[in-house]
């Protein structure tokens, strides 16, 4: 199974890329869970700076930007 | 040739008279008191969404070559007072939202740079920045703006030797202080295509302008009505010479407002028309654009309220001073 973690405190960008990557994920009918992140320490444990952030498969995929859905698709194909 | 630019390009003259003629062609006389409101609220909006959308669009691209992961680099090559120099001089074009400066305080910490180095970051990062510097230039002319950023970044770097020299290692929340237990973990920003940075810098000129837009709205609404309907003697009387405490007067005010120098700018434009001093003015500006209600409630998550409040003094009396030598010098400058 595919994990994704959206990595943000908690602002409205953080919360459009979870929107976007439920949509992804949903849209592409793959076996994914999706984690929301808004502990500053385990944030900066991936050593990320700029939220919101995308982990795939515990990989940081994006960071600092909100990912279109089509754009997180292809991080999980 | 300095003036055609900075009135006809930088100022769009042009479009006021346009504006001027069309609303007299549909019947509004523009000497009126209405009309004036009406041709000035026009040409406010059509002028500063064009340079917002023109001044994002170039200030994102710079910062897509600057992510804070490459900063904090930078930065830790540099020591002293050398490091509080480049990090507000970072702080100026590295992207930066207030929900990002936990992480971004962290990163910086967990680094290895000293507390005052990163605050000399977290204060010239909100208070100058590149927009700022050419939307000074086109109201109030290039050595106001170019004084205003390098008072800016003045108080960024001794704002941050202060802190540095208090020694507030322990002002830090847990939060901060597990995630440096935690040790550093370095990853770097992704290589960038040129595609990708005019994508990302299309995608802030979007983003910034919905943000923004509502705030310029608002904000020469006001100063619609301040160039309009608000007696010229009122506005001396507070924000002018005739008041000693114009400027902690304008700075107090400023500093819980959260709004963007996009909708301030049209405010302190008008305040200027009438009659108001220009260091009270642009105090004023810098009190909003660097302190606000939300960032300070993001800035507690990550620093006692000691730390909070000194980084808070710092900065009230830093755009203070500020105001006060713009007043002193401003027959000189202007």
């Amino acid at each position: 199974m595919t994990n994704v973690k959206v990595l943000g405190g908690g602002c409205s960008k953080c919360e459009t890329l979870l929107a976007n990557a439920k949509e992804a994920i949903s849209a592409l009918g793959v076996d994914a869970e999706v984690e929301y992140i808004t502990d500053f320490s385990v944030i900066a444990g991936y050593g990320i700076m700029s939220t919101p952030a995308l982990i795939v498969n515990d990989k940081v995929v994006s960071m600092g930007k909100v990912l279109k859905e089509k754009e997180i698709e292809a991080f999980l194909k | 040739m300095g003036m055609f630019i900075q009135d006809q390009i930088l100022g769009m003259k042009w479009l006021n008279k346009v504006i001027g003629n069309l609303l007299s062609v549909l019947g509004l006389d523009i000497t009126t008191r209405l009309g004036g409101s009406v041709q000035f609220f026009i040409y406010d909006v059509i002028k500063i969404t064009i340079l917002l959308c023109i001044l994002i669009f170039g200030i994102s691209y710079i910062q897509s070559y600057f992510p804070p992961e490459k900063s904090k680099q930078i930065m830790s090559r540099f020591h002293g007072l050398g490091a509080n120099t480049v990090a507000a001089l970072l702080g100026t074009v590295t992207p930066f939202c207030s929900c990002s400066s936990i992480p971004i305080f962290i990163g910086f910490t967990s680094a290895g740079l000293p507390l005052g180095v990163t605050f000399s970051f977290l204060i010239s990062s909100p208070m100058v920045d590149l927009g700022s510097l050419v939307l000074l230039m086109s109201i109030f002319g290039a050595r106001v703006a170019i004084i205003y950023v390098v008072l800016g970044l003045v108080v960024a770097v001794i704002g941050g030797s202060i802190i540095e020299r208090m020694h507030l290692e322990d002002e830090l929340e847990d939060v901060v202080k597990n995630a440096l237990r935690a040790g550093r973990v370095d990853i770097s920003a992704p290589d960038l295509t040129q595609k990708d940075r005019l994508i990302f810098a299309k995608d802030q000129v979007v983003e910034t302008f919905k943000k923004v837009f509502p705030y310029i709205l608002v904000g020469v609404g006001i100063g619609a009505v301040i160039h309009n309907w608000i007696p010229e003697a009122w506005v001396e009387k507070i924000l002018g010479s005739k008041n000693p405490l114009g400027v902690p007067l304008a700075a107090l005010v400023g500093v819980p407002m959260y709004a963007d120098i996009f909708g301030t700018i049209p405010i302190a434009e008008a305040l200027l028309g009438k009659g108001a001093l220009l260091g009270t003015v642009l105090a004023f500006m810098m009190a909003v654009t660097t302190l606000s209600l939300p960032s300070m409630i993001m800035l507690r998550k990550a620093v006692k309220p000691k730390l909070l409040g000194i980084f808070i003094g710092i900065c009230v009396v830093g755009i203070i001073l500020v105001g006060y030598f713009f007043n002193i010098i401003q027959p000189l400058i202007m």
